[in-house]
This record gives structure tokens, C-alpha cells and sequence, in this order.
């Protein structure tokens, strides 16, 4: 497929996009402070103390994850997608996000976070890589895509089993509620030490993930093939998985489960590349940010007071405008 | 040159053996058709020696065990035409015949003029050009398999592995193919194809390999493996055999009444 624009083009657009929302974010909040105000406040500190302290507390941590994390789930769900060669794959089918979110409820259901609130992401993140361990064991060294996708819909099945189970046992109501809550995605209310705790595990997600293009385009002729182009499938598959689970449950584990963003974005971003697995990353992963910047914008324009959650919106936007994407290229994909 | 040697390989599936003791000794410049019935054990055989499948006895190339080849070592020696044909993105033809210059390129480099060239070559050899902007999902079965072996032809390995490479071509098609590969033959490189169409497999090839229950039953050139007796044999089929100045030329006429 000849793409409808110029590769660099794209990318070029989709960076100005990724800026203009990402300074729209940092404007976007219940404080009323000026443009110009809050932008010297955020590069100078020479303001007065309380709106340094919203621009670089809470603003710029809360922009910052949004481009970060949307960035994780566009372009772990453009690798997973290519490395899978299914277009229904997105970050939570090896059962990262499910089990990130095990870990997070561990965390609050124990009390611990109450104690050390950094307990949270450290619980979620540790079980997002204790899950992709066992996905991998469960499917073997030389697996397949389909055995490693049976493997992830089990350890996903447990780990929501497991959720509930928390949940039933849910020692007061506002413990459940808690969990409910953190279970529905939000960026509200992070600070830097979350940017400081989770953007290097993402980072290192990325960068497992970006050296995945050639591989990728070779999987496009499916696994025989791709080895004999030289491709060695265990490492390629070590690198998706792992680069996967470090940057989504590093994601996860800030802002909660954030539904189809992972999935959807690639689609979006397919046409406009010719289709092809290694530029739909460095698209997807833009194109993700930008995604997860506006729908977090969108959360606190519609409702700045009851905290409408972010993983809320993105799915109910994200289902139907995934079903209208199914509906218009469906002759293409049957 | 390279030289490809198979000793005693055997494949095992589910207790049975799939190929049994297979010795082979191919060298530079052959054009060589791997023929027998469905099950013969032809597939299991080029994957063995593309190392997809776990096999006894040894595979060397050059005197180097292939097992003991980094994957990229041996993407530039063997190229590969599995029997799977799905392409899973919609890709245009031109990326697809693209990936087989992947071995030669190192990650993230752009594509030489030597790549883009060998790209335009494979296409040209097997009609596809003018499809070059098309989406490679959205082909006839007959492009898609001229599209692959483009690919293929692309990787300008000195060895090519193609399993049932003529499937969904038609006559014009298949008798194009079989000549690039005779060419490439001429070239000093070396093709091995598993085939069903004999007539093909017995008028280009410079050589047969005639298996049949994963055993060698016949292997030289196509008069002395292509006869009466040994289509019998192995594929249960009569047939009219004659030549000319080109070659064997072979009728199938009707199933022995026997069959074996």
C-alpha cells in the first residue's frame, strides 16, 4: 500500500501535534493562571510560589505521564501487533496489564500503601514482569504467536480471578472502592517521583521495543520466512515481550488500566504508513502520546470537579470508534 | 561455490519417520527437483535443512555444520520459499520483495543501489513490476507466489530452497520460473525446488531427486529417474514418456491400476 503521506512528513506532523497538546495540558487545570504566567512560572521558578509549585507539581507531572504512557501504549501495541501478526493485539493480551493491576490492588488491599505510597507502582510493576516470566515459561522457548497469546489469556484470566478475589474479600468498602477507582485509569494527582520512578523503566520498554522494526517487517511473511531472512525469533520475541511488560507495566502501574489507546492507535496509524510493522512504531508511539495527552485534557475540561476517569473515557471514545474502524475497512480485512 | 551435504539426515514426527536417512551431496550450479507424491516427505526435508525442524544425522554447508551458522551466516548462504503463503499487512509488493535484501543491510541503513537493483531484477525476472505499488494482501494467488519468490530471488543467496514453488502459476508462468531458475543454475548458484509438476520437473531440471516414504528412490538426471517404472512406484500413475532435442517431455495418463 503507498502511503497517503511521506513517511517524515507524518512523523514531522504527528511531533507538532505531540507538542501543541502537551503544552495544552500543562495550560488545562482548576487553577486559573494565565498563559504567559504559567509557562515563565514553569521555565523560570520566578513566580510567585504557588503557581510554580501547580506547574511543576502537579501540571508537568500529569502532562509528562500522559505523553510518556500514551506513548508505551501506542507503540507496545504497534510491536505486539506486528510481532503477533494480529490485529486484535494490544499490551493487555500477554496479561501485563491485568497482572500490573493484581499488584496495585495487592498494594492497596494490604494497607501498604497506606505506609510507603510508592508500594502501588513498585507492586504493579514487579508483577507485570513476574507475569510475562511465567507467560514465557507457560509457552515455552520456541513458542509460536498463538501458544504465547493462549499463554497471556491465562495468566490474564488468573490474575482478574485474583482481582476479584481482593476485591470479595475486601477488608471495609473504601478499600474496594480504592481499588475500583485505581482500576479505572487516571492521571490525576501524580508528582514528579512517579515521573522519576517509572520513566526509566519505560524508557528501557522503548528502547527493547525500537530495535524490533527490521524484525518485524521480516514477520510480516510469517516465522519460516523471517528466520530465514536472518531474524533470530527467540531474541526478537524476549525483546517485544519483556520491552512490553517493563514500559506497560511501568505505565500501568502510574496511571491504572487505560484501554484502547494500545489497541486502536495502530490501527489509525497503519493506512498512513503503507502498513508497515517498523514505521508504524515510532507513529504509534507519537500518535499514542498525543491520544492519551487529549483525552486527559478532555477529563478535565468536561467534568473539572467529579473526577471523570481517564481510562473511562478512552474506552468508552475507544469502542465505538474501533467498531466504525472494523465497520469501514472490513472489506480490506476479510 | 557452495556445496551442500546431507548425511543420514531423518526426521522423526509422532514416532514415525518422516525422512529417513537421507544422504545428498549437491554442489554449485545444480538445478535440482525434489519430486514425490503428497507425504513423500519433500517439505520436511527443506525445512530440516533450513534448520525449522529438529533432525538426526548432518547438514553441511561448505564443510560448516549449518546448525553451527549464525542466523545471519545463513540468510546470506540459503533463501527460502516456505509452502506458507500468507502475507499478514498490507504492505505494497515492492516492501515485500524489499525484505530479501534484509540480510545484506545493516539494521537501520538505507537501501544501496546494489539492494534496489536486485529488488527491480527479482521483480522483472518474475512479471510483477508493474504491481510493484500494489497491496501485497490484495494479489491473485498467482501474483502472490511470483511476488514470494521475487523475495526470494532478491536474497541472491548462493543456494535457493523453494518448496512447491510453481503452485497457483500458470503454464506461461511456470515455464518462466523453471528457465530463471535454470538460468541461475547457469550462474553457478544452485536451486532445489520441490515440484509437482513433472512434466516441469522433467524437461528443466538438471537433476531429480525422486523420494518417496522419506527414502531416496531414485536421484540423477531427469532420463534416468523420470521412467515408467519409478512414476509407478512412487506416484501410482502411468505415463508417456518421449524426447526431443531439449529435453524429457512426460504425459501422466492414468493411475497404475495397482496402486503401491
Amino acid at each position: 500500500m503507498t502511503a497517503p503521506i511521506r513517511y517524515p512528513v507524518l512523523i514531522a506532523l504527528l511531533s507538532v501535534l505531540v507538542a501543541v497538546l502537551f503544552a495544552a495540558s500543562l495550560l488545562t487545570g482548576p487553577a486559573a493562571v494565565g498563559f504567559l504566567d504559567s509557562l515563565t512560572a514553569l521555565v523560570t521558578g520566578d513566580r510567585t510560589d504557588a503557581v510554580v509549585l501547580v506547574m511543576r507539581e502537579i501540571r508537568l507531572p500529569r502532562a509528562i505521564l500522559g505523553a510518556m504512557i500514551g506513548a508505551t501504549l501506542g507503540l507496545s501495541g504497534a510491536a505486539l501487533q506486528g510481532y503477533l501478526r494480529n490485529p486484535l493485539a494490544e499490551p493487555g493480551l500477554l496479561g501485563i496489564s491485568a497482572s500490573a493491576a493484581l499488584g496495585a490492588v495487592l498494594a492497596i488491599y494490604t494497607g501498604l500503601v497506606l505506609v510507603a505510597p510508592l508500594a502501588l507502582p513498585v507492586f504493579a510493576l514487579a508483577a507485570a514482569v513476574i507475569a510475562v516470566i511465567v507467560v514465557r515459561m507457560l509457552a515455552g522457548p520456541r513458542s509460536d504467536a498463538a501458544t504465547l497469546i493462549l499463554a497471556g489469556v491465562a495468566v490474564t484470566s488468573f490474575a482478574g480471578a485474583m482481582t476479584s478475589l481482593a476485591l470479595n474479600l475486601s477488608p471495609n468498602p473504601f478499600a474496594a472502592l480504592e481499588i475500583v477507582f485505581w482500576m479505572l485509569g487516571s492521571l490525576a494527582d501524580r508528582s514528579m517521583t512517579h515521573v522519576w520512578l517509572t520513566a526509566p523503566f519505560m524508557l528501557a520498554g522503548w528502547a527493547m521495543i525500537a530495535v524490533l522494526g527490521r524484525a518485524l517487517d521480516a514477520l510480516t511473511l510469517g516465522e519460516a520466512t523471517a528466520r530465514s531472512l536472518g531474524i533470530r525469533l527467540d531474541r526478537v520475541q524476549a525483546l517485544a515481550v519483556f520491552g512490553t511488560a517493563v514500559s506497560v507495566g511501568a505505565a500501568t502501574s502510574i496511571a491504572g488500566a487505560i484501554g484502547f489507546v494500545g489497541l486502536v492507535v495502530p490501527h489509525l496509524m497503519r493506512p498512513l504508513v503503507g502498513a508497515r510493522p517498523s514505521r508504524l512504531l515510532l507513529a504509534s508511539a507519537l500518535s499514542g502520546a498525543a491520544m492519551l495527552l487529549a483525552a486527559d485534557i478532555a477529563v478535565r475540561l468536561i467534568s473539572p470537579t467529579s473526577d471523570l476517569k481517564l481510562g473511562v473515557l478512552t474506552a468508552l471514545v475507544g469502542a465505538p470508534f474501533f467498531l466504525w474502524l472494523i465497520v469501514k475497512t472490513r472489506r480490506s480485512l476479510l | 561455490m557452495t556445496r551442500l551435504a546431507l548425511e543420514n539426515v531423518t526426521v522423526h514426527i509422532g514416532g514415525r519417520s518422516i525422512v529417513d536417512a537421507v544422504s545428498l551431496d549437491i554442489g554449485a550450479g545444480e538445478f535440482i527437483g525434489l519430486l514425490g507424491p503428497n507425504g513423500a516427505g519433500k517439505s520436511t526435508l527443506l525445512r530440516a535443512i533450513m534448520q525449522e525442524i529438529a533432525h538426526d544425522g548432518a547438514i553441511h554447508l561448505d564443510g560448516r555444520p549449518v546448525s553451527q551458522l549464525t542466523e545471519a551466516e545463513r540468510a546470506r548462504l540459503l533463501a527460502y520459499l516456505p509452502q506458507n503463503r500468507s502475507v499478514a499487512w498490507p504492505v505494497s509488493v515492492a516492501e515485500i520483495v524489499a525484505l530479501g535484501r534484509l540480510p545484506h543491510a545493516r539494521p537501520f541503513q538505507r537501501p544501496t543501489a546494489a539492494d534496489e537493483a536486485a529488488v527491480a531484477h527479482a521483480m522483472a525476472l518474475m512479471d510483477i513490476t508493474a504491481l510493484s505499488a500494489r497491496r501485497a494482501t490484495e494479489l491473485s494467488g498467482s501474483e502472490t507466489a511470483r511476488m514470494l519468490i521475487a523475495r526470494v530471488l532478491a536474497q541472491e543467496t548462493p543456494i535457493i530452497i523453494a518448496d512447491e514453488p510453481a503452485a497457483a502459476l500458470d503454464p506461461s508462468h511456470q515455464i518462466a520460473l523453471v528457465e530463471t531458475f535454470a538460468a541461475i543454475a547457469d550462474s553457478g548458484r544452485t536451486v532445489i525446488a520441490s515440484l509437482h509438476e513433472l512434466p516441469l520437473a522433467a524437461r528443466w531440471c538438471r537433476r531429480i531427486i525422486l523420494i518417496s516414504d522419506g527414502k531416496i528412490v531414485a536421484d540423477g538426471q531427469p532420463l534416468e529417474v523420470v521412467t515408467t517404472k519409478n512414476l509407478s512406484m512412487t506416484y501410482g500413475i502411468e505415463a508417456m514418456l518421449t524426447s526431443d532435442e531439449h529435453g524429457l517431455i512426460v504425459a501422466p495418463t492414468g493411475l497404475t491400476s495397482k496402486r503401491p
